[in-house]
């Protein structure tokens, strides 16, 4: 069993487009009109081939209370792995990401947590070498 | 004064106010993490709360909004009040 695809809830597709590929750097997998929405997946550049992270419209009653919750607690919905949380917390404070927690050590790695602008808070990691 | 006291007579509640004086402004989420990470405290999210909601009444953690989650800061102004109840006379200790 592999996990393919996961997704998180977006309240712009098109604007969570715009910020996970020009601001984060995830490349477009797919983009298909779907009624008035898009089946929308992006991929890292990294793993053209590894799981799809859908922008899923938000609309659903249940999403709202669901992520206010969580926001209020400062708690991620999802978490990305990069090489350097340090150097990725100046790329993106530089493009004007928000960032709940500033990196941490937590012992065997490094931590963040930002806002992507769409209604979810991130979690960045990355582990120290062993 | 008397909430001030109650509030400091707990080990967590005096972590909490270690890692909020080494940086100020944390989550719920983060205070959790660096609780049990930092000092192998595994209280609950709930626990931990509680224990803010007890600091915050005192004075001594306010809150703010930043964008949607909520932040704590370390107000230190009920602590300066014990020491201008008891003020320390500079002397050395024997």
């Amino acid at each position: 069993m592999r996990i393919n695809l996961t997704s998180i809830y977006v309240d712009d597709q098109r604007a969570a487009h715009a910020f996970y590929t020009g601001v984060l750097g995830f490349v477009t997998r797919h983009d298909i009109p779907l009624g008035d929405d898009f089946w929308l997946t992006v991929v890292s550049p990294d793993a053209p081939d590894g799981p799809e992270l859908l922008l899923e419209p938000s609309g659903h009653p249940a999403v709202k209370p669901y992520r206010d919750a969580l926001a209020d607690e400062g708690i991620p919905l999802a978490q990305f792995a990069v090489d350097d949380v340090e150097a990725e917390y100046q790329r993106l404070i530089a493009s004007g990401v928000v960032f709940t927690q500033q990196p941490t050590d937590i012992g065997p790695a490094i931590v963040a947590v930002f806002d992507d602008t769409c209604g979810n808070l991130i979690q960045l990691i990355s582990e120290k070498p062993a | 004064m008397t909430t001030v006291f109650k509030a400091l007579d707990d080990e967590t509640r005096r972590l909490i106010l270690d890692e909020l004086a080494a940086r100020d402004g944390q989550s719920l989420f983060e205070l959790c993490t660096v609780l049990l990470t930092r000092h192998g405290v595994g209280s609950t999210r709930q626990a931990i709360s509680q224990h803010l909601a007890v600091l915050e009444d005192a004075g001594l953690v306010t809150t703010e909004r930043r964008g949607r989650t909520k932040l704590h800061h370390f107000n230190r102004e009920p602590l300066a009040a014990i020491s201008q109840r008891w003020p320390t006379t500079g002397r050395k200790q024997p």
